[in-house]
């Protein structure tokens, strides 16, 4: 879905995305990693349960919404990615206690 | 006070590592909201002049958007994102070094109108007292509601070049442009110099645009935006297919978007297979934590958005409490910049009289003058069709909840009188956005149902928080004596 410029430098980043190991670039958020990783949907929304992928990238939209070290609803797209994250994609609503 | 560069640690998600989150004052001189070029050059000729600077940005580092990650990007200082998104580096690295105490990753949530600020930083929340605040929380790129506009491979032009600012990432596969205004251009023409290919431009400026520019054409040939625009228009379409007058717009596709379909006014239509759709038709005031502030909210005929109620130096109806840069009305970087160094002069001249910094204004206000010529030109040629600020009956206008244009219009024709009051039928508004995406859209179908003005239908009344704060977070701030008194048994 997108890919990087071969000029663009950084450290790598290991995540893991539903379980699966993620290599991130070290000042991505959340959100540009699920999409530098070709994760096409980051959520289903709560209406309708369509699915959902980042879109404004700039903290307004709210459709980039995942669940970051078992903390549902974080906006992936204003959260820096960390070694040893877990990012899981979030289905529906926020879960109570998570 | 020193200001201190933002680290992965400093700025980390995780509350433990983040020092600066027990570290933020109590009380300052003055509280700058968003650190984009408004609020980077008013908290850095604040704090020249003396006074205690408080600077909150939600991001992980300086520049706002337009300017975004412009002290860490990837591309370092290749030729793909151009002269002017290097131009603000210098604001930054000015901010950095001026003593104001900047917090990135900082999300503000309330704003009480004694200038009392709610701030989350690192998952901690905190009040902190400000005796003057500047409010530079920009501009967000206006909703462009078409038919399949919440597809997954469906972004805003804004959003596709903020991956490429902050991660150095370009779309992969068969990508479109459509829409209208000078970030569309400037994206494609970004694109071109990362060698990226784009299948086409959809380009859905009105031709009748022109006639209403034109009497202002002689301010924008005169406005630094001129010739650049030129150049950056005539290689974008000596190397791009452009369709110009295109009506309509609709994404297509089950999962993720796989095509998208359009018209033009001249009777061409024609579909278009593609794996990214980049939306875009210029950008409005995010106004929402102004609003929630107290500031009321007027209508812009022009530029067609709600705007903070605010003179040209920012100052407001509320005591100390002033809108800076496009967050009080679209004006450009440049003119933010200037709007922000207006905006501190006034904190200045009611904390510090007699300052000498004081006698910069003349040049403030010229600098001023001269970044916002062309701009009446730019809000005219680039101004959105009807047709994509208020969407066909089963487009969807609110991306939330879901609710399509048809049900807007229906709540109206069963009596609903306003933005507030459809809350209550739709819940529009009252999604995880706030409104933010759908605000515009549902004032706009709201009072072309009643016949009337926008100004008259009004807008959302917004409120604290402005962004979504958990509940534990609200409960971990400190509490005084009588509050707890307050909830004491016997």
């Amino acid at each position: 879905m997108f890919r990087r410029l071969p000029e663009a430098s950084g450290a790598s980043v290991h995540l893991t995305v539903d379980g699966n190991p993620v290599l991130a670039r070290a000042g991505d958020t959340v959100a540009a990693a699920l999409l530098a990783a070709g994760i096409e949907h980051c959520r289903t929304t709560p209406v309708t349960g369509a699915p959902r992928a980042p879109y404004c990238l700039m903290g307004v939209c709210f459709d980039c919404l995942v669940v970051v070290d078992g903390q549902g609803n974080r906006q992936g797209c204003l959260v820096q990615v960390a070694e040893g994250m877990r990012v899981e994609t979030q289905r529906g609503k926020r879960e109570i206690g998570r | 006070m020193t200001a201190q560069f933002p680290t992965s640690d400093t700025v980390s998600y995780d509350t433990k590592s983040d020092t600066k989150a027990r570290d933020l004052p109590k009380a300052v001189d003055l509280a700058v909201v968003g650190a984009g070029p408004a609020g980077l050059a008013a908290a850095t000729l604040a704090a020249s002049a003396g006074l205690s600077v408080l600077l909150l940005d939600e991001n992980a580092g300086p520049g706002g958007q337009v300017y975004r990650a412009i002290t860490t990007s990837p591309l370092g200082e290749g030729r793909v994102l151009g002269p002017d998104y290097w131009s603000g580096a210098a604001l930054a690295r000015e901010m950095l070094a001026s003593g104001a105490t900047y917090v990135p990753g900082a999300t503000v949530w309330s704003l009480s109108r004694e200038l009392e600020l709610g701030v989350s930083v690192g998952g901690q929340a905190h009040l902190v007292q400000a005796r003057r605040v500047i409010l530079a929380t920009g501009a967000l790129e206006r909703p462009m509601p078409i038919p399949g506009w919440t597809l997954p491979g469906v972004m805003t032009a804004g959003g596709a070049q903020t991956l490429l600012k902050s991660s150095g990432l370009v779309p992969e596969g068969r990508i479109v442009l459509a829409g209208c205004g000078p970030l569309l251009w400037l994206l494609a023409a970004q694109y071109l110099e990362a060698g990226v290919r784009l299948e086409a431009i959809l380009d859905t400026t009105a031709r009748e645009n022109w006639r209403a520019a034109l009497p202002e054409a002689f301010g924008f040939l005169t406005s630094p935006y001129f010739r650049k625009g030129l150049a950056l228009l005539r290689k974008v379409r000596a190397a791009v297919r452009i369709i110009s007058g295109v009506t309509t717009l609709a994404a297509e596709g089950d999962e993720s978007v796989t095509a998208v379909r359009y018209a033009t006014a001249g009777g061409e239509s024609g579909r278009i297979e593609l794996d990214t759709l980049l939306l875009h038709q210029g950008v409005v005031p995010n106004v929402n934590l102004a609003n929630a502030a107290g500031i009321p909210l007027v209508w812009d005929a022009e530029q067609l958005c709600f705007r903070p109620d605010v003179d040209a130096a920012g100052t407001s109806p509320v005591a100390g409490l002033a809108v800076a840069g496009d967050g009080a009305g679209i004006g450009g970087a440049l003119g933010a910049a200037e709007r922000g160094r207006l905006a501190a002069l006034a904190a200045i001249a009611a904390l510090k009289p007699g300052a000498p910094v004081l006698a910069q204004r003349p040049q403030v206000e010229a600098a001023l003058h001269k970044a916002l010529r062309g701009r009446a030109f730019l809000d005219r040629l680039y101004r959105p069709a009807d047709g994509f600020r208020r969407p066909a009956p089963d487009t969807i206008a609110c991306r939330c909840e879901e609710v399509t244009a048809r049900q807007v219009t229906e709540t109206v024709a069963l009596g609903c009188a306003g933005p507030n009051q459809l809350k209550s039928f739709l819940r529009t508004g009252m999604g995880p956005c706030q409104g933010r995406m759908c605000g515009l859209t549902i004032s706009e179908l709201m009072a072309e149902a009643q016949g009337v003005t926008p100004a008259e239908i009004g807008y959302y009344r917004l409120r604290a928080p402005v962004k979504p704060i958990s509940v534990a977070e609200l409960a971990s701030l400190p509490k005084d004596e009588s509050a707890m008194k307050s909830v004491e048994r016997g």
